[in-house]
């Protein structure tokens, strides 16, 4: 038979045109692969929790545009950066990688895929096609010190901690902070647990706190067990990362969220657009990435209205809670009074300010 | 100063009760000869069953019997692999620890995020309340009275029962009592499934009542510790108590010192626990030969009588 | 009629072979059942799980780097399980290997990598030694058993390399973050493969494979640690000091895990971490005994524990399926794996009339 018999040569012709025609409508239509990487279980309330929240909100507003896909429990270490590689090899075009430790194995991997774009949160590397992203929650932490100030009857609050990086005593201090603007007298004593997400080691320290006077507790760590443990030990305690109302009822106050949607939906718009650039964002109560809870009820009004009204001054860049004067807990003057403090000293913050108990644990 | 110490002694008891049912459910096992190191897993699927049928039904005790049967099931696969199929009890064990993270993560995802009602404190009207006394011994959670019940059990069966006998001996020496008439299987089956539903009742406790609410891996290696334990307590019941009373205060007590502020890392306390079990066992393991009285000689051999 | 178990005279050689092979059949037919129930096509979640990931260049040197640790960490801890010595402690103990081979790494920075690497492998070995010679201690002075000892000291060695990256060894340029600075080329391992992360730690591992089947199988002192397990009473009759035996069988599993953190640190992490591994002392453990004890075991249990974390990672990737499930999967092959192993000791046999005697079994376990 000839190779180019007249039915042949028909067929390929249809076959080319029908690749043409495939082709150009995957061009028009294929969603772009957006991939992210978790640290955790998803899980429904947490750090994880957040991120994914926000991805499936991206999905949504994008709908149709995008397919989105995530591998959790990764450990930071050697395992990441096979991940994303993985990722970035399977055609996933951006890839947000949601965790500190994945910051070097991100930079690592995006060097290997100069076409894929990257973007890390809370690291501080950037590259060509590596963005970074991080949240001003310190701001939140300012305003849940300011209800825990006014809420307090015993003047003791009490803060579950995971590790002392810079992100927790950022926000341990901008707690205190607000809760002597308007508690001059309030403490915070810190119990550090030394880890992420153990319900149960989570609750001792809440326990330990309330049983030293603590009456409104916070927490840095990952699971909803302090929330739960105020609840049942009917004390305050004021939600991070999720809003816990519905695991401590009575017992939240208010909770600080964090809400990377809008964010993910931006960049990843960005991307389809052929426009997405590395950027290097720190965005807070302005650009939406920090948002209170609705606040219980029993929080009065004129609390309600001191903390929109700091919250305003905050996003309008009228306020910063790191305002001078300040000095740590050891009385020496960190900042003159009517300064500010400059985002590369709030980042290696390194001690605690006036008003947190104890020695921050591990520092020079 | 009173009032900071019954606190405390409340707080050590809730902490260690979770520790006090699997390890006293190990204890049989390993009693019985068997060493089963899945314990974590068996925790955790007892827990996430106890969660998913007090959530379904509304009934927490109803959960905590059902934790307790799941962790006697999972326990039941160890059995097979190591009673009837010789499997090697280090890796099977292991293995199903592995197993058991994976299944309980997996039948819990729809139900991450509920809300149950826990089990709460004991409240007996006027005990309770009683000056000190009340708190001291009225107030405590049920699970920490059952674990106390289920020490008082194990203890007799052990010590004073003709069965309790028979598991001990089968311990030691499974060939001597199989040649006397025992059947060293089917104790053996019994014990390891005894320490399945103790370890799966730990789990219930996490979930229902220590920590109410079921996320995957929520007992964070407590499996492990209770493990620790048995050995820690050379094989005697009331040393499990002593044991996990001692790691959750000095867990306590360390956090104690935090909150006032004391000038130490907080990784150096956190080792605090770890590092006191291992001097108390220094010290208290000096006498080898108490030791080997009370460690189950065939620990951990498989045993095949060729019938 | 029933079916029963009938230990056969000496260990079938055949079965050695095959009984992988039933393992691998019934996880076939369970796998399939598992992921037709969760509605993925089977022959799709079998080829992602075991081919996909070793379908590349990359994917084998990732397969290999991660056995490679494994690799260690089991074939130390199998040289104390043989003697009955039980050390469950190689997490702790590699992870003092890393922060003595990492603290070198950031002492000597400017040294030249031909001397610092081959420093830092030793500092690692005998960090790692000397941490699994505390339970050795414990347990020939004070009695204290070892499985306990040995496993509370994870915890404290992971506290403490969380105290050294938070405190004095953080990088001071990383915003006081919890890791060290990066270690400088001479301090990281060659690689092996081009385009790959594979690193001359694998040579390591498969040099150590073969040291410890020289040691088993030509050594007098590897002689004596098998008579040891085997047969407590005899050894002691025969001069063999159960001390000595408890001290190799610990420093030795103490050792490798200490290169094998290492391994990780100056490899594919190339700094200190608060975590530098993701368990690969417990799955060691396992590792170990599906390897049945023995080096070339090993080395092929190693490989299969790698292959199934990169299955489980690509199962999420390509299937979608949730990291429990991939874990209850590994958890059931094992079970398989374990279980097919009986019939090396025994046969079935089907039988009217019941005999008697015990035989005890040829698996051995923690004893004192």
């Amino acid at each position: 038979m000839s190779v180019l018999s007249p039915k042949s040569v028909l067929f390929t012709m249809l076959a080319v045109l029908a690749g043409l025609v495939s082709v150009s409508a995957i061009a028009a239509d294929t969603p772009l692969k957006v991939g992210f990487v978790y640290v955790s279980p998803v899980g429904d309330a947490g750090w994880t929790s957040q991120h994914d929240a926000a991805r499936r909100e991206m999905e949504k507003a994008l709908a149709g545009k995008v397919v989105t896909k995530y591998v959790e429990n990764v450990p930071e270490g050697a395992d990441a950066e096979r991940v994303i590689r993985e990722l970035a090899q399977s055609g996933y075009q951006l890839i947000f990688t949601t965790s500190f430790g994945y910051m070097n194995p991100t930079i690592k991997v995006a060097k290997q895929f100069p076409k894929t774009y990257f973007e890390h949160a809370t690291g501080y590397k950037t590259d060509k096609n590596v963005g970074i992203y991080n949240a001003r929650f310190y701001e939140g932490r300012y305003l849940a010190g300011i209800v825990a100030g006014k809420m307090t009857k015993s003047n003791i609050a009490g803060y579950v901690a995971a590790f002392p990086i810079p992100e927790v005593v950022m926000g341990i201090n901008a707690f205190t902070r607000g809760m002597r603007s308007v508690n001059p007298n309030a403490v915070t004593k810190v119990v550090w647990v030394n880890t992420w997400y153990d319900p149960g080691r989570e609750r001792e320290a809440a326990d330990t706190l309330i049983s030293q006077g603590a009456d409104v507790l916070t927490n840095h760590t990952d699971s909803t067990a302090v929330m739960q443990d105020a609840e049942a030990k009917k004390v305050y305690a004021i939600a991070y990362h999720s809003d816990m109302s519905k695991y401590g009822p009575h017992a939240q106050l208010t909770a600080v969220t964090h809400q990377w949607g809008a964010y993910y939906t931006k960049e990843v718009q960005a991307a389809i657009d052929g426009k997405w650039k590395p950027g290097s964002i720190w965005g807070g109560i302005r650009e939406g990435m920090i948002r209170m809870a609705p606040f219980n009820p029993v929080v009065p009004k004129d609390v309600q209205d001191l903390v929109n009204r700091t919250a305003a001054d905050i996003a309008s860049g009228k306020f910063h809670p790191f305002t001078g004067p300040l000095s740590d807990n050891d009385g020496h003057e960190r900042l003159a009074a009517g300064k500010v403090i400059s985002d590369d000293a709030l980042l290696k913050m390194d001690y605690y300010v006036e008003g947190v108990q104890g020695k921050l644990p591990a520092t020079k | 100063m009173i009032e900071h110490a019954i606190t405390l002694f409340a707080l050590t008891l809730a902490a260690g009760t979770v520790l006090v049912f699997a390890a006293l459910g190990e204890l049989v096992t390993e009693k019985a000869g068997v060493l089963n190191l899945g314990v974590e897993g068996m925790m955790l699927v007892g827990a996430v069953a106890a969660f998913i049928v007090a959530d379904q039904t509304g009934h927490a005790w109803l959960g905590a019997l059902a934790g307790t049967l799941a962790g006697a099931a999972l326990s039941l696969i160890f059995a097979v692999l190591t009673l009837s199929l010789l499997a090697n009890q280090v890796a099977a064990g292991l293995a199903l620890s592995l197993f058991g993270i994976g299944l309980s993560a997996f039948t819990g995802l729809s139900h991450v995020g509920h809300v149950i009602d826990p089990i709460a404190p004991l409240a007996l009207p006027g005990l309770s309340d009683l000056p000190v006394i009340g708190r001291l011994l009225f107030a405590h959670s049920p699970f920490v009275y059952l674990s106390l019940l289920l020490f008082a059990l194990v203890q007799w069966f052990l010590f004073g029962t003709r069965a309790g006998l028979v598991l001990r001996a089968i311990g030691e020496s499974p060939q001597s009592a199989h040649a006397i008439g025992h059947k060293v299987i089917a104790v053996r089956y019994g014990a390891v499934t005894f320490g399945g539903a103790c370890a799966g009742l730990g789990g219930a406790y996490m979930a229902l009542a220590y920590a109410p609410m079921w996320t995957e891996g929520m007992t964070a290696g407590r499996g492990w510790i209770a493990l620790a334990l048995v050995v820690f307590a050379n094989w005697k019941p009331w040393r499990v108590l002593a044991g996990a009373y001692l790691f959750g205060a000095v867990t306590l007590v360390q956090f104690q010192a935090q909150a006032m502020g004391v000038d130490v890392p907080s990784q150096f306390l956190a080792m605090l626990p770890y590092a006191a079990t291992i001097i108390v066992l220094a010290l208290i393991s000096r006498d080898a030969v108490a030791i080997r009285r009370n460690a189950p000689a065939s620990l951990g051999r498989a045993f095949h009588a060729d019938d | 009629m029933r079916i029963a178990l009938e230990a056969r005279p000496e260990p079938s050689r055949l079965m050695a072979w095959a009984s992988p092979l039933l393992a691998a059949a019934a996880t076939l037919v369970a796998g399939f059942m598992l992921f037709s129930l969760l509605g993925k096509n089977p022959l799709d979640a079998f080829f992602v799980i075991f081919i996909e990931p070793v379908s590349t260049r990359y994917g084998v040197g990732e397969l290999l780097l991660k056995a490679s640790p494994l690799m260690l960490c089991a074939l130390g801890l199998a040289v104390g399980y043989r003697a009955n010595v039980w050390n469950i402690g190689a997490e702790g103990q590699l992870t003092i290997g890393a922060i003595c081979g990492g603290g070198l790494a950031l002492w000597l920075p400017q040294l030249n990598g031909a001397w610092l690497l081959p420093m830092m492998i030793v500092a690692g070995a005998a960090g790692g030694t000397a941490w699994a010679a505390i339970p050795a201690w414990l347990r020939t002075r004070c009695n204290a058993n070892e499985i306990l000892t040995s496993l509370m000291l994870v915890y404290v060695a992971t506290l403490g390399l969380s105290y050294l990256v938070q405190g004095p060894w953080r990088d001071p340029e990383g915003f006081n973050f919890p890791q060290s600075s990066m270690f400088g080329d001479n301090a990281l391992l060659p690689l092996l493969l081009t385009g790959t992360r594979l690193n001359v730690g694998f040579l390591l591992a498969l040099a150590v494979i073969a040291a410890g089947w020289l040691f088993t199988a030509r050594t007098l002192a590897g002689f004596r640690m098998r008579v040891a397990g085997l047969a407590p009473c005899a050894a002691s009759y025969a001069g063999i000091s159960a001390k000595r035996t408890v001290w190799i069988g610990m420093l030795v599993g103490g050792a490798t895990a200490g290169i094998a953190g290492v391994g990780e640190v100056a490899g594919p992490i190339g700094q200190l971490l608060p975590s530098v591994s993701p368990g690969y002392g417990f799955a060691a453990i396992i590792v170990a005994f599906v390897g049945r004890l023995h080096p070339l075991g090993i080395a092929l249990a190693s490989l299969l524990m790698s292959l199934l974390y990169l299955g489980g990672e690509a199962a999420q990737i390509g299937l979608g399926l949730p990291s429990a499930v991939t874990r209850m999967f590994q958890g059931m092959l094992l079970f398989f794996l374990l279980a097919a192993d009986v019939f090396i000791g025994y046969r079935l046999r089907f039988r009217r009339s019941p005999g008697a005697g015990a035989i005890p079994a040829p698996a051995q376990g923690p004893t004192r």
